[in-house]
């Protein structure tokens, strides 16, 4: 199972704690996170799936490259991070 | 309710003001630390909403049926996919995001009982029949052959940012975008048509200064007594019109024309105030001093109002949204993006600072 964490940041406006799923991509575990937790949906992505922009995702510690379609693959076990970006915003 | 309450919408919060004149003060602080950048109160229910803007998490909306008590967040404005194939590149030669910036107008439908209109970037126009529950995009506008010419102004995306619904009949609905014109719909939104005849703009080759998607008006007002008389803070000046927006009229203030916020008194269409910046390249007071401009007679003079107000050393900007008038027509209000917010009880004859030291002020209205 993979683990899903959210910035503090985010934690101030919509209660979001770790969570373990089984998914195989960046957007199969986002949307298992948000179909238990749907107002979270909007401040991590825009209403097209995008990756907002000042927001950034890690698997496992590496940045990923599909900011539009979040397709990068997360490992069994892996970890996803969901931070904000030092930039903009 | 008292009709001297008041919503300021600043970069760190929602400020409730109230008393008149002299005795206005902060009374009540909401969202301290977070981006509020306008508020609408619907005046036949009491509800408040809050427009918020997180930045990195983006544009969220909030409402409260207590006066404050207590907030929920509803839906925000949602854009379709854009079609496989639609070609809509912004001025930047950028591929256009089909996607909610931020809201920059919000008003109540009055014909329908939750109803509300709301103006966004990257230019769409959104209508809600239940209190903001869900949005429905304006398609017609939208998709208008035109909208695609829409260019940015200040922001790099277009935004609508005034939205007048008509009191004689609230199917005829004008909108005005920065920078994209003014358009009305006789018909409730099916259809759009653009009113601009007589505006000019200053910043395209003169061969474009008369096209309606090039005019930025800054601010747009429509007298609620003579409703076939508008008001309009331009970018390259002041313009009004008095025939139900067949043409617009230019008219000259002195120090200045330019600005971005404009309001009309509520019982007389030839009242109008402005808060004037030195210039386009210079969005500043003039010899550190803020003012207010008042016209009493449609434009043809304005009186310059100083008493109160800081008047060496100042170097305050209003926004477009940062200037309202009470319904009493006796009382306005304005916020600066110092920081700085005044209000008058006797039509700007003389002035009185509520605080010196509030965030950026982005919106000003009375409840």
């Amino acid at each position: 199972m993979a683990r899903v964490v959210f910035t503090r940041n985010l934690q101030r406006h919509v209660e979001c704690p770790p969570v373990t799923v089984d998914a195989g991509t960046v957007a199969d575990a986002l949307n298992l996170v948000f179909a238990e937790n749907p107002q979270l949906r909007g401040y991590v992505v825009d209403e097209q799936g995008s990756l907002r922009k000042h927001m950034v995702i890690f698997v496992d510690g590496e940045q990923i490259a599909d900011r539009r379609g979040l397709t990068d693959a997360v490992p069994v076990d892996g970890e996803v991070y969901v931070m904000q970006a030092l930039s903009g915003g | 309710m008292s009709d001297s309450l008041l919503h300021v919408g600043t970069r760190k919060g929602l400020f409730v003001v109230d008393g008149p004149g002299a005795e206005a003060s902060v009374v009540d602080a909401h969202f301290v630390g977070d981006n509020v950048n306008l508020t609408l109160t619907d005046r036949r229910d009491g509800t408040w909403y809050a427009v918020l803007d997180h930045g990195h998490f983006g544009t969220k909306l909030h409402r409260s049926s207590d006066h404050g008590a207590s907030w929920e967040e509803i839906a925000v404005p949602e854009y379709p996919p854009k079609p496989d194939g639609f070609v809509d590149i912004d001025m930047w030669g950028r591929e256009r995001e089909w996607a909610l910036g931020g809201i920059w107008a919000l008003e109540v439908a009055p014909e329908s009982p939750g109803g509300l209109w709301c103006g966004t970037t990257p230019g769409g126009l959104f209508r809600s029949d239940d209190r903001g529950e869900a949005w429905d995009l304006v398609d017609s506008l939208w998709n208008h052959e035109v909208r695609v010419r829409w260019n940015g102004g200040g922001l790099d995306q277009p935004a609508i940012h005034s939205i007048c619904v008509d009191p004689r009949d609230p199917a005829r609905v004008t909108v005005a975008v920065s920078s994209g014109g003014v358009w009305r719909t006789l018909d409730g939104g099916a259809s759009w048509n653009p009113h601009t005849r007589g505006m000019v703009a200053g910043y395209v080759p003169p061969e474009q200064a008369e096209d309606p998607e090039n005019q930025d008006p800054h601010c747009v007002v429509q007298s609620p007594t003579r409703p076939e008389v508008f008001w309009c803070q331009h970018h390259m000046g002041i313009w009004r019109s008095e025939n139900d927006l067949e043409s617009w009229v230019e008219l000259k203030a002195k120090p200045s024309s330019f600005g971005f916020a404009v309001a009309v008194h509520p019982d007389d269409a030839d009242t109008a105030w402005f808060v004037p910046s030195h210039s386009d390249q210079k969005r500043a007071p003039i010899d550190g001093s803020v003012v207010v401009n008042r016209t009493r007679d449609g434009g043809g003079e304005f009186t310059t109002l100083r008493a109160g107000l800081p008047q060496e050393n100042a170097y305050d900007l209003v926004l477009r949204h940062a200037l309202d008038i009470a319904a009493d027509g006796e009382q306005l209000a304005f916020g600066s993006t110092t920081g700085n917010l005044w209000v008058t009880d006797d039509q700007g004859d003389r002035w009185h600072t509520v605080a010196h030291h509030l965030p950026p002020v982005y919106s000003v209205r009375y409840v």
